[in-house]
């Protein structure tokens, strides 16, 4: 029987940047994947013959420091310069055009604030940067870390100045439509400014809670929020994290689907001490360390009778269904977007805050919307691989799409639903559906299933107040240790989140490393 | 709208056993306990405690909570909830548990019947389906079904019962030992009795269908009539209780889950039933609050006290000196124990004071007027009563 000192659960990006740092520390990693590919949600696959996506198909706050620590671009990973547009598209062709250095296509006075508006986002994200590469200080905790990093936060927020810490506290609960009607008065600006607000949460722009500091979350990166694609697309990510773990000897197994954790319990209490495959093999390792989502760690892996009631239940608790939907399609052809020259941008077909708030307002009894809000970006544009030759890949994330479909999803909701977003979409790109070879929708259910997310959710648990900072996934495994000893997680469901990030990776080889 | 459909959601529970026990609840003393109309006493309370002590009585136990919890999980979602080795339990046997939040303190106490490999009766004081339900998420296999309604129970404590028992040809009841659970023939039903109670005599538990309820008691109360049988009520069954030792809830500990302000509630060491947390075990509730606890010690710990005097200490502080300079506790449960003829109490004191001396203040009343005396408490290890005849097998006949 092998034995390792570090066994890590899931290959995504999370678990690929904790196999790095732990495997360069001198560490003998083994890194388990369920499925085929490493990369998770992050991988490229072929959806169609000659046609490949990934879920996460672009990258907006992959830390620098990551790329540097682990030599990335020694492994192929080119960080691109350029950033895309966020497009707010319309119908007429009066679309809305937003960079990083700032508006057009909106009247001059909007163009004005929002330089107001974005820089003072920036300073409240540049404040907050700090807090996501860090392990959150437990509540209650009183070592000097912890004590530090608490004054840290304070610190932070009272350099802000006066004026600006008021404002950063008002904003950041703040519902994002009344941050947007406060600054703006174009419709089509107000619902493409604040897309990256909602975009794979359960929240819609009147929804109170914390929609502000997730659009500050996302503005963590180099191009204060604006997505950018690297050479060689979201793989290439995903191949220089693999090829820097195998570099430092990270064991890398796929096709492994982990059936239990299996567990030590005896009066000194309970620890992890290895894991036991689908296949019932058994490989042991100092520690264990998932990066599944929390119910899937626990409540599968782990299991009922090594945890405490409360801890459980709180697990369980955790909301997780997903309401993003992804939609690929095989294009024979460029698509025209009217009144669009570079198509190698990210686009919102969002007309007004109320079609999304409407939209969720559909979702959230359980019914696909009437009129679906979308995001679309044609990867095959930046990476030509990604299609045969001529052909094209346009990919959407699809807002709100339930979890929990009244009556359940099938292979003919499914296909209903498809139509309606290619009725939608042909609006806005005359002739489009003609040149779609092939569509391929992935419901929440579907990414749950071949995903192996629970819910289906990007962030393997809402990124929500209750559920961030010192509370994610839930007190006792917020600073990545777990109630069970020798058992770690480093997966979205921890500090700070999901998206192709990798802090919670890099926060929990740094616990595991000091 | 008359009164009666007014409220009628509001009106009480009447136990299986109501009818007769109406009959002789001379004084019409109720109170109420889980929503079911429940005596306080019957005729009078001191009469009742030395039926108990001297012949034999009835408690009704029908409010009490009863769950059955069955199925290939049920042993593993019990023993994560109660701080004892349930695994060591075996078939028709009980056994007194605790259980706790994750921060060890106490949510309730109470006995798990092991009935079958994966049956187990759990009975406690207060409703906890709701945690029952908690502590079972993630265990698939395992049911839980709320009998309190239709399971009927009397408590029937005292010297005499065996020999009333007996009399009622309950095949092999002389078998029975304490914490045993046997099925007897009884009126074409099986009758369960388990030999437990709390009194801390000899006593039987008996447990039957509602329909058979009455049928029980009348036979019991024709057979008893000869052995001082009389029913008993709360406030008789909380001398028994105090004298041998028991806890009650609202007296000794309150509920975790009820309890708002910090540290009001209860660890199992603070209330002296550290023997009930098995550290062998790799997890249960409140596990690793309570090493902390067993290795900090707990800040009061509950004490058996004998007090000099013969004024009930009910309500007094407790100090550490006679000036009362040094307040170091609270008293429980207090009274004149004629069984034992001593001045006894149950109080929470401060860990760290045990070993100094220990007065209590207590306050009287004599017609009208107030007095108040400082008496000198000496601390009992041993439950105030606890005759052998309790533990005997097969008890003796009278």
């Amino acid at each position: 029987m092998q034995h390792f000192d570090t066994i890590i659960i899931g290959g995504g990006h999370n678990g690929l940047v904790c196999a790095n740092y732990l495997g360069k520390a001198g560490q003998k990693v083994l890194l388990i994947e369920a499925s085929e590919k490493l990369g998770g949600l992050a991988a490229t696959r072929e959806f169609y013959p000659g046609f490949k996506a990934s879920v996460a198909h672009a990258i907006n706050q992959f830390p620098e420091k990551i790329v540097s620590d682990l030599n990335l671009t020694r492994f192929g990973y080119e960080q691109s310069s350029r950033s895309m547009k966020n497009i707010g598209l319309d119908l007429e062709g009066n679309h809305v055009f937003v960079t990083q250095d700032g508006l057009s296509g909106v009247s001059d006075k909007e163009v004005r604030q929002y330089d107001l508006y974005i820089a003072s986002l920036k300073r409240f994200a540049k404040a907050l940067q700090p807090f996501w590469m860090k392990k959150m200080p437990a509540i209650g905790g009183n070592t000097i870390a912890e004590i530090l990093t608490f004054i840290q936060i304070g610190l932070k927020l009272k350099l802000l100045g006066k004026k600006d810490m008021r404002e950063l506290l008002r904003v950041a609960s703040l519902p994002a439509r009344d941050l947007m009607d406060e600054n703006f008065d174009s419709d089509l600006l107000k619902a493409t400014l604040s897309w990256d607000a909602l975009v794979g949460s359960t929240q819609a722009p009147r929804s109170p809670n914390n929609s502000i500091l997730t659009l500050l979350y996302r503005m963590a990166g180099n191009h204060h929020g604006h997505y950018m694609l690297p050479e060689g697309g979201v793989q290439s990510l995903i191949d220089a994290l693999t090829d820097a773990a195998k570099s430092v000897g990270v064991e890398i197994r796929c096709d492994s689907p982990v059936k239990k954790i299996s567990i030590k319990a005896d009066k000194n209490g309970v620890k992890a001490e290895g894991v036991i495959l689908d296949g019932g093999e058994e490989i042991t390792g100092d520690r264990v360390i998932s990066a599944l989502d929390p119910k899937q760690t626990f409540i599968n892996l782990v299991g009922a009778e090594h945890l405490e009631i409360e801890f459980l239940n709180r697990i369980n608790r955790l909301r997780t269904d997903g309401y993003v939907a992804k939609l690929h399609l095989a294009l024979s052809d460029i698509p025209n977007f009217t009144g669009i020259e570079t198509l190698d941008d990210r686009f919102i077909i969002a007309p007004t805050m109320d079609t999304i708030e409407f939209a969720w307002d559909d979702a959230k009894y359980g019914q696909c919307p009437e009129n679906p809000v979308i995001e679309i970006v044609i990867p095959s544009l930046n990476s030509p691989a990604l299609s045969p030759e001529g052909g094209h890949v346009l990919s959407a994330n699809i807002m709100y799409i339930p979890y929990r479909k009244k009556g359940g999803w099938s292979e003919e909701s499914k296909a209903h639903l498809v139509k309606k977003l290619l009725n939608t979409l042909d609006q806005y790109s005359p002739g489009l559906s003609e040149k779609v070879i092939h569509a391929e929708l992935l419901t929440p259910v579907d990414l749950e299933k071949d995903w192996r997310v629970t819910g289906g959710h990007w962030h393997h648990t809402e990124l929500a107040l209750d559920q961030m900072l010192m509370m994610r996934p839930t007190y006792e495994a917020a600073q990545y240790q777990t109630p069970v000893d020798d058992l770690y997680i480093c997966g979205a469901g921890c500090h700070p989140g999901g998206g192709l990030m990798g802090a919670a990776g890099f926060n929990a080889a740094k616990v595991i490393l000091t | 709208m008359t009164t009666d459909t007014k409220f009628a959601d509001e009106r009480l529970k009447l136990s299986p056993f109501h009818d007769r026990q109406a009959a002789l609840n001379l004084r019409d003393s109720w109170s109420v306990w889980n929503g079911y109309k429940f005596a306080d006493y019957y005729y009078d309370a001191e009469y009742e405690y030395f039926c108990v002590r001297n012949t034999c009585g009835t408690y009704d136990i029908c409010p009490m909570q009863k769950y059955l919890i069955e199925g290939d999980a049920a042993e593993a979602m019990l023993n994560r909830m109660v701080t004892r080795d349930i695994t060591k339990l075996k078939e028709h046997r009980v056994t007194y548990v605790c259980w706790c939040t994750n921060e060890g303190r106490m949510i309730d106490d109470g006995t798990i019947f092991k009935l079958g490999p994966k049956k187990f009766m759990l009975t406690c004081g207060s409703p906890s389906l709701a945690w029952l339900k908690k502590a079972s998420f993630g265990f698939d296999a395992v049911e839980i079904k709320d009998i309190t309604d239709t399971l009927a129970a009397l408590s029937f404590q005292g010297p005499t019962t065996f020999s009333v028992l007996k009399e009622m040809s309950l095949k092999g009841i002389e078998d029975l030992k304490p914490f045993q659970i046997g099925y007897y023939d009884f009126a074409d039903t099986k009758l369960m009795i388990s030999r437990t109670g709390f009194t801390g005599d000899l006593g039987y538990e008996l447990w039957i269908e509602n329909d058979n309820a009455l049928e029980l008691w009348d036979t019991l109360y024709e057979i008893g009539e000869n052995y001082g049988i009389q029913p008993y009520g709360e406030a008789a069954t909380n001398m028994a209780r105090l004298e041998a030792g028991f806890i009650m809830p609202y007296m000794e500990f309150n509920e975790a889950l009820k309890t708002v302000h910090y540290q009001h509630d209860q660890t199992p060491f603070e209330l002296n039933l550290g023997w009930l947390v098995d550290f062998n075990k790799p997890l249960f509730n409140g596990r690793q609050a309570l090493l902390l606890d067993k290795e900090n010690g707990p800040k009061y710990t509950l004490t058996k006290l004998d007090i000099e005097g013969n004024k009930p200490a009910e309500g007094s502080y407790i100090y550490g000196d006679k000036k009362c300079s040094l307040e170091i506790g609270y008293v429980t449960s207090a009274m004149w124990s004629p069984a034992v003829k001593a001045n006894i109490a149950m109080a929470m004191i401060k860990t760290e004071y045990l070993h100094g001396e220990i007065w209590a203040e207590i306050y009287y009343e004599k017609e009208l007027r107030q007095y108040d005396k400082v008496a000198r408490c000496k601390i009992k290890e041993k439950p105030f009563w606890a005759p052998s005849r309790a533990r005997m097998t097969p008890p003796e006949k009278y």
